[in-house]
């Protein structure tokens, strides 16, 4: 059987590597690569990079940094932030990633998915859905690093990105990113539920117990965790890890 | 040194990277003249079948990489659609394949449950062996082995002793194959580190 994917989810602001809290205020975590290197000691299942400042800078991908990751990388890979040209897609798969993760610019123009799809194959485009509660306890979609809200709930343009052709979802909520807290299970259920695509979940991995409800309550396919693997503890400084593979084992469905 | 035929499929860079990474030279060529004098060969693929196919005609490979194969006998490792490649036959395309290992290459849509089961069949999956080959040594003890596959179809082999690894997938197929000097892994090595590296470090050592 396939094993559910626990994906580090790491953030690039241009050439470094940072992780925010509620896609806010984020702490400086070093460089790409030497980050890269040590998870390729730690053998994880797959690494997604986004960089979170490229859409509201418009600008497009930093080509450097993931040839640069790519070549030390031995695992599949995933880049998300600022891809908005169907020839930059083709330069990064070229560069050695396998995915391609698009949030803003799909809302800007949902036949970029479509046109992705075609050309490359669905399992090669990740449709990526960042949403926040408003104050009324609803759901909203949000793009530009948070920055922009889109119109439609979480579920609708999940749909809609699968109906484009997108292979995978991830989805990330906003509220919870860097918090520990746990997954929002409500928001990742109310999409998994409806949609046939893998659905990964991002936002408030806190530990290996969050992980297991996130699958098993939430629905995921596969999880997405960011300040669990590149701090210490819940505000404590800079440690490159990854959750024990007999614990994941525990409380992940095989 | 080994050689890695580019017929425009797929990015090679990983590949390249992971011989360098356990200390291997590789040299990347398109030309006839590079593959002439190879003494290890790999095909690397994604992409379709006849227009791999296509390719390796149109760049003058085909009777090239028979005589290597063949006559030569020089070790070949196909990976993904590179080992399909190696088989008579896919039901992706109408072209030929090389032929060199008798299998044919089969669709997993309408043969398994596309709803349980979605394709392509993408993901980290575990192998288990069916026969001793010099491709799959020191992966005792298997329950820690896996590899990243991304692959629409998959391959079937006439006879079973050419199957060195099986995977399962809905149904169970053949994930490494071997015929003589000719080998193929329908994973990608290059994507499943210490155990690619493994694989790579065999094929580099035959």
């Amino acid at each position: 059987m396939l094993r559910t994917r626990v994906i580090p989810c790491l953030l690039l602001n241009d050439e470094s590597l940072v992780k925010t809290v509620k896609f806010g205020a984020y702490t400086y975590i070093g460089d790409p690569v030497n980050t890269v290197r040590i998870f390729n000691e730690l053998e994880v299942d797959e690494l997604v990079f986004l960089d979170i400042t490229a859409s509201r800078q418009s600008r497009g991908p930093n080509f450097k940094v993931l040839e640069d990751i790519a070549n030390e990388c031995f695992m599949p890979l995933a880049y998300g932030g600022g891809i908005c040209d169907i020839e930059d897609v083709g330069r990064i798969f070229g560069i050695g990633f396998e995915k391609v993760v698009i949030n803003s610019h799909a809302v800007q123009d949902p036949g970029f998915i479509r046109r992705v799809a075609d050309k490359f194959g669905s399992q090669s485009v990740i449709g990526s859905i960042d949403a926040r509660k408003n104050l009324f306890g609803r759901y909203e979609v949000f793009t530009h690093g948070g920055t922009k809200k889109a119109s439609g709930n979480p579920l609708e343009w999940a749909q809609e990105l699968e109906r484009l052709g997108a292979g995978e979802l991830l989805l990330t909520s906003m509220d919870r990113d860097g918090t520990w807290a746990g997954f929002d299970i409500k928001l990742t259920a109310s999409v998994t539920s409806k949609v046939q695509v893998p659905v990964i979940a991002n936002g408030g991995a806190g530990t290996v117990r969050h992980i297991g409800d996130v699958v098993g309550r939430g629905g995921a396919s596969a999880v997405a965790v960011g300040s669990l693997v590149v701090f210490q503890g819940k505000g404590l400084g800079v440690l490159v890890n990854f959750p024990d593979k007999k614990e994941l084992e525990e409380v992940l469905p095989r | 040194m080994i050689t890695i035929v580019d017929y425009g499929m797929g990015n090679l860079g990983s590949i390249v990277n992971m011989f360098r990474k356990i200390g291997v030279q590789t040299f990347v060529t398109e030309e006839p003249a590079g593959v002439e004098h190879a003494d290890k060969l790999l095909l690397p693929g994604v992409g379709a079948f006849d227009t791999a196919m296509t390719r390796i005609g149109q760049q003058g490979l085909l009777s090239l990489l028979n005589k290597k194969a063949l006559v030569e006998k020089v070790p070949i490792l196909g990976i993904c659609l590179g080992m399909q490649l190696l088989t008579d036959s896919s039901e992706e395309g109408t072209l030929p394949g090389l032929g060199w290992i008798p299998a044919r290459t089969l669709a997993f849509k309408e043969r398994i449950d596309t709803a349980r089961y979605k394709v392509p069949h993408m993901g980290w999956n575990t192998v288990e062996k069916n026969a001793d080959s010099s491709l799959t040594e020191g992966f005792e003890p298997y329950e820690e082995v896996r590899f990243y596959f991304v692959h629409s179809y998959f391959v079937q082999c006439d006879d079973d002793r050419h199957s060195i690894l099986k995977t399962t997938y809905g149904l169970r197929f053949d994930s490494a194959i071997q015929n003589g000097n000719i080998y193929g892994a329908q994973f990608h090595p290059e994507k499943s580190h210490t155990f690619g590296m493994q694989l790579f470090r065999n094929f580099a050592r035959l």
